[in-house]
């Protein structure tokens, strides 16, 4: 809408510029005389109404052109912060364990597995594993489980090719519970590794075929 | 600090140790020969008397003290705030005991606290017709922040007189609440955070002295140890331990040497730190397939008892001071016996209570350090992370026998058992020494 005043404003100049161009037609003989200065002016007039419409037309287009690749970028943003977090979450995603175990169960090496195209696919980034236990075990003895089960997640990762300074471990034992019921389900879900971004997490790409 | 003044026209230098200054004999020929068998414990009575609640206040600590030694059967009579039974005060005589009353009572002992300036604790042996021992401590105002405790050193007095060993009234229990280091004393009263409550800290140890207490606090990646303070409240972090996860603090009885538990990429080790110094840490485990934590020590200071995984689950080891010597301590059968956790050696050195799983619960156990043969001494519920009073004969633990979990103190002597918190949840409890 930003258009309609400029193209009001030049027509009317055109307008203007015409009915001056009109009344300046040579009146007949015997004494032909001639407003130099008038003419002058009006074709000024009418030069500066054609600039102007030029201009504004110019203008329009400058703007429509900067708004279509405004919505250009903001949908290929949009789209790429999407695929981030998804891909986010993908490197977020748990991996759980049996009751004081540390091994990698075989239903979560696929999920390591994404990991690791993740980070293959993605250089820049890091990340943190911290490893939980249930509340049964005892107290101080969870946080050597929790640090065992960060760190068997990681020897998976490291084995299979990623860089061991790209992968950090820590425990926090049965401290901090994802569930605070004492039932079987609820240790199930406590006995995990987290996985968080620790850095170069800001645009992620998917491997290919995920 | 108030210091207690006790004995019988005992003179105290004002910096000196307080037993060394002990100097009055005991009059050992009259002690009765006690016998710590169920039923057949020495009667202990606590007069009433005429006061004020000042008065009320010492006489019930002292009676409730008493009481939580084990080492009496308590008399109570009904409640009397005029006289002070069995005492006379006319004639030209002066006062006089009624020792043949406090017989019929059944009283091998009777406490009174006579008011005045000095206030005055009697201990009566009723069977040796005798006093027994005379007290003046000094106890501050009921408002000042060291009354109870000033009141329980005088409890723990009164069961030196009267068996030889000091009592543990005056002791106190660090234990973790949702992320906070407490400190409550060992009748379960004068509750206090001592660690930042914002933080999240973990388990903590009092330096034998009982002046400073050591502690876990997680941070973003790592947790670091933090020695702290107790009257001040300042505290450092141990230089070391800004790596890796560092909890399982355990002073060597020297207050300098600090043992502790590290996870990190290499696992889980024990490593020993030398405080005073702020330096030579020095690694005492290794294992890159075994998780090995939780030390404490021998009271020589001579060896460290551990939790090791090298034999799958974690169970209990011995090494020397040094990480020399490594060797299983409490027996097990392999594939049958539970996981063993959390070993604390007793003050005598003669046993290491620990907990052990069994049918899916943590149960206390206590291993007898010469003969290694292990007994159990917890059945029902979830009783877990023992720890010793100074004295020996009593442990406390963590018991969730009333739903959660909360301190519980067993006599094991008589099999007495009584819950010292009554709070949200109270955990990884540390029993410190004698508070002098």
């Amino acid at each position: 809408m930003r258009l309609s005043i400029p193209l009001t404003l030049t027509l009317g100049a055109f307008v203007l510029a015409a009915a001056a161009a009109c009344g300046g037609q040579p009146a007949p003989p015997p004494t032909p005389t001639v407003d130099s200065a008038a003419i002058r002016d009006s074709i000024a007039r009418a030069e500066a109404a054609r600039r102007a419409r030029e201009d504004s037309i110019a203008r329009a287009r400058a703007e429509a052109e900067r708004m279509a690749m405004e919505r250009r970028r903001a949908d290929s943003l949009a789209a790429i912060t999407r695929e981030t977090e998804r891909v986010r979450g993908m490197v977020m995603e748990m991996i759980n364990f049996d009751f004081d175990k540390s091994n990698i169960r075989p239903g979560d090496a696929a999920t390591l597995d994404r990991k690791i195209a993740i980070m293959q696919a993605n250089a820049g980034l890091s990340i943190t594993i911290t490893g939980h236990a249930d509340e049964r075990g005892s107290d101080e003895y969870n946080l050597a489980l929790g640090n065992r089960r960060a760190l068997a997640a990681k020897e998976y990762m490291v084995n299979r090719g990623i860089a061991a300074n790209r992968v950090t471990t820590a425990s926090r034992g049965e401290e901090q519970p994802l569930d605070s019921m004492s039932t079987e389900e609820a240790w199930a879900k406590n006995r995990r590794d987290e996985f968080a971004v620790a850095a170069g997490g800001q645009q992620l790409k998917a491997p290919a075929g995920m | 600090m108030r210091r207690v003044l006790l004995g019988t026209g005992l003179v105290l230098a004002v910096a000196a140790p307080l037993r060394a200054q002990d100097t009055v004999p005991v009059r050992e020929g009259v002690r009765v020969g006690i016998t710590y068998q169920p039923g057949v414990r020495p009667g202990m009575l606590v007069l009433d008397g005429p006061g004020d609640v000042w008065l009320d206040s010492v006489r019930t600590i002292l009676r409730r003290d008493l009481d939580f030694s084990d080492l009496f059967e308590m008399i109570t009579l009904p409640p009397n705030d005029t006289t002070e039974l069995g005492i006379g005060t006319g004639g030209s005589a002066g006062e006089f005991v009624n020792y043949g009353l406090f017989g019929a009572l059944g009283a091998d002992f009777t406490v009174r606290v006579r008011p005045g300036e000095p206030l005055t604790v009697f201990v009566y042996d009723g069977r040796a017709e005798a006093v027994r021992r005379e007290l003046t401590p000094s106890v501050p105002p009921l408002e000042d922040g060291g009354f109870r405790l000033a009141v329980h050193r005088v409890a723990d007095e009164i069961v030196r007189a009267v068996s030889g060993q000091a009592g543990i009234a005056a002791t106190r229990f660090l234990f973790l609440q949702r992320g906070r280091v407490y400190r409550i004393d060992v009748d379960g009263t004068d509750l206090q955070g001592l660690t930042p409550a914002a933080a999240r800290a973990f388990s903590s140890a009092w330096s034998p002295d009982g002046r400073r207490v050591a502690y876990t606090e997680f941070h973003d990646q790592g947790a670091y140890l933090y020695i702290q303070d107790v009257a001040t409240g300042t505290r450092n972090r141990v230089g070391t331990t800004e790596r890796g996860l560092n909890y399982t603090p355990a002073f060597a009885p020297d207050g300098n040497t600090l043992a502790f538990s590290r996870s990190d990429e290499s696992g889980t080790d024990v490593f020993g730190y030398d405080l005073d110094r702020n330096c030579c840490l020095q690694r005492l485990t290794s294992g890159r397939f075994a998780d090995n934590l939780s030390p404490t020590f021998s009271p020589d200071g001579r060896r460290i008892a551990f939790v090791s995984t090298r034999a799958g689950l974690p169970q209990i080891y011995v090494m020397s001071a040094d990480g020399t010597g490594q060797e299983l301590f409490a027996p097990f059968d392999y594939g049958v016996t539970g996981s063993s956790n959390a070993p604390e050696w007793s003050p005598d050195g003669l046993s290491l209570a620990f907990h052990r799983d069994v049918g899916g619960s943590p149960q206390i156990f206590l291993m007898d350090v010469q003969r290694r043969v292990v007994r159990q001494l917890t059945s029902a519920g979830r009783n877990e992370d023992p720890t010793w009073a100074p004295d020996g004969r009593h442990l406390a633990f963590v018991s969730n026998r009333t739903g959660n979990r909360q301190i519980w103190v067993i006599d094991l002597e008589t099999g007495r058992v009584r819950q010292v918190t009554r709070v949200g949840e109270a955990r990884l409890p540390a029993w410190s020494g004698r508070m002098y």
